[in-house]
């Protein structure tokens, strides 16, 4: 008895959400991050606390909030179906805007502690040696936060792989298009499968202790600045 | 060639405000104490704080004029900043920090090439190591080679000796020395140390509480008895002088007052001659007496006429002001001396000088 090519394909499908949501806040958490390091504004405290939401509420009322806002009466909803895509909810693009919005501060605060850390001077300094704010952020910025960059992408990922309240909440449980491994663990006990549900267990079991063993292995040394 | 710089700045707990007209060449010292503005003066010149109100101009170029709404970012301002702390970039080896800067200019603007830059600060042994891997010391030399490298039309230094140990300190001095002779960049240079002022600088701008309270070169204004410089144990004047000649057997070299005819003698190795260097005479280590003829052991004996006189740091001097044919003097006396020699301006008599203390 060994995986399903149903099990298989979760896995992949898991695999495609997690890389994708993981480059999405990349890109998206970057600004952010940035911007929460620097700036002095009294924004700075709301919108703080609004990306670490996720960290404190239930996945099932983001799932919910999601499902209102995503489905034919809600916000986004009317906003995708007059752009002619239909509905998001129980969608693959669904999950992944699911996803991005759970895994926020995964990949948020951890870019945001190393931008923090590197301070305002490296960028005077650079100023200084005639580099404007782009070229500062890719030859200055990018290479002193790149242990921050790790760990906001290996705990982004992470993060999204263990994702199932969310996901069963705004994505249902679709062969192929929103059934992930997580749910499909939990198809599987409720079918009384457990052999089956061992094997997928036992394999994030693995792999979500791998990754943190990476992670954790890896913060001996820090980059300083000096 | 000059340099004018007008700042006006309003924080909770400090205001700035200033108006200075400085030489286009040479050193020019932002001296005073911590919180009287200086950093604060030079970070608004670099553009890295921004004056609410104010017009920085560096000879022919304006970087800032709030009138008409004109703010030159700092990496458009053709400038080179050294900081307190070397702040060289962790990620890149002490080659990539050097060329940093370097290779966003232009070829046709470059007036610093790498060899003349490493060779200046004594660090081409050090171009493949790493930032973490050096002194405190190498880090600031190879800071200042790094500004030096993007060929500035002006130099900001900020207490770059400030975060070394003195030992440090007398190693990196003579690379500055070097740069004030070698290269024609202008410097502005902040400091609170009085020795490093006196030592590097041509031109001095004394701050307080965010206000210039005197600037002018530096022989005569720490000169001035009006200045709080001249209060305290090490008042002194700095003399730039011309070395006449040496002499091998009581290793003695004679020294040149600028603009006359008046020497003084300090053992010293031997040095060329008409070679400039820089002098200090401290206050303390000037006696006055009415005669000129006695046979001692003081080397130094100088006509001068007296100018003025202050109350000292304590009510048993005065500290009187001399002029020794147009070189300014200060000498530290007690009070009973004054009164003993019946001491008043325009008298004329004899300084003995016990000390000289070559500089540069």
């Amino acid at each position: 008895m060994s995986l399903s090519s149903a099990d298989f394909s979760a896995i992949w499908l898991t695999l495609k959400l997690a890389s994708l949501t993981t480059l999405i806040l990349l890109v998206v958490g970057t600004p952010i991050a940035l911007w929460l390091s620097r700036t002095r504004s009294w924004l700075r405290g709301p919108v703080g606390a609004v990306v670490a939401l996720p960290l404190v509420l239930p996945p099932t009322v983001i799932g919910f909030y999601l499902l209102l806002a995503l489905g034919p009466n809600g916000f986004f909803g009317q906003l995708t179906q007059s752009l002619g895509l239909g509905t998001l909810t129980f969608s693959f693009s669904g999950l992944v805007l699911g996803s991005v919005i759970y895994s926020m501060p995964f990949v948020v605060q951890p870019l945001q502690n190393a931008f923090s850390a590197i301070g305002s001077r490296p960028l005077e300094v650079a100023a200084t040696l005639r580099a404007g704010p782009w070229d500062s952020f890719f030859t200055v910025i990018l290479p002193l936060a790149r242990p921050g960059f790790i760990t906001a992408s290996i705990l982004g990922f992470a993060h999204t792989v263990g994702e199932f309240g969310v996901v069963l909440m705004i994505g249902g449980n679709i062969p192929d298009k929103t059934r992930v491994v997580s749910v499909q663990i939990y198809d599987h006990v409720e079918a009384m499968e457990y052999a089956q549900a061992h094997w997928l267990a036992g394999a994030m079991l693995a792999f979500s202790f791998l990754v943190l063993l990476a992670l954790y292995s890896s913060r001996k040394t820090k980059a300083g600045w000096s | 060639m000059s340099l004018h710089i007008k700042l006006h700045l309003d924080y909770q707990d400090f205001d700035l405000d200033l108006d200075l007209q400085l030489p286009g060449r040479g050193v020019t010292a932002l001296y005073g104490h911590s919180g009287s503005g200086k950093t604060t003066c030079l970070r608004c010149i670099a553009g890295l704080e921004k004056a609410g109100r104010g017009r920085i101009q560096i000879n022919d170029e304006v970087w800032q004029d709030s009138r008409q709404r004109l703010f030159v970012p700092p990496h458009k301002r053709s400038l080179g900043y050294v900081f307190q702390e070397a702040s060289l970039f962790a990620h890149l080896s002490v080659q990539a920090n050097l060329e940093f800067g370097l290779r966003r200019i232009p070829k046709a603007q470059r007036r610093v090439d790498m060899a003349q830059a490493t060779e200046l600060l004594g660090i081409g042994h050090l171009l493949q190591r790493h930032p973490q891997h050096l002194s405190g010391g190498e880090r600031q030399r190879i800071g200042i080679a790094r500004a030096l490298l993007t060929s500035p039309r002006l130099l900001l230094m900020d207490e770059p000796l400030a975060a070394l140990d003195s030992k440090r300190k007398g190693e990196i001095l003579p690379y500055l020395e070097r740069l004030h002779d070698e290269l024609d960049i202008p410097v502005l240079y902040v400091s609170h140390s009085q020795d490093e002022v006196a030592r590097l600088a041509d031109y001095i701008v004394l701050l307080s509480a965010g206000r210039a309270l005197a600037s002018g070169p530096i022989g005569q204004t720490l000169a001035r008895l009006d200045l709080p410089l001249a209060l305290g144990d090490d008042a002194g004047v700095v003399v730039e002088g011309r070395v006449s000649h040496y002499d091998p057997s009581y290793q003695l070299l004679t020294l040149q007052l600028p603009d006359s005819p008046l020497q003084v003698r300090v053992t010293h190795g031997p040095l060329a001659q008409g070679k400039a260097l820089r002098f200090k005479i401290q206050a303390r280590d000037v006696s006055l007496s009415l005669q000129a003829g006695e046979r001692s052991s003081i080397l130094n004996r100088l006509p001068v006429t007296v100018r003025e006189e202050i109350p000292a740091d304590n009510a048993a001097h005065v500290l009187v002001r001399l002029d020794a044919a147009g070189t300014p003097l200060l000498a530290r006396i007690t009070r009973y001396s004054r009164d003993q020699l019946d001491l008043h301006p325009g008298q004329q008599l004899w300084a003995q000088i016990k000390a000289v203390a070559v500089l540069a």
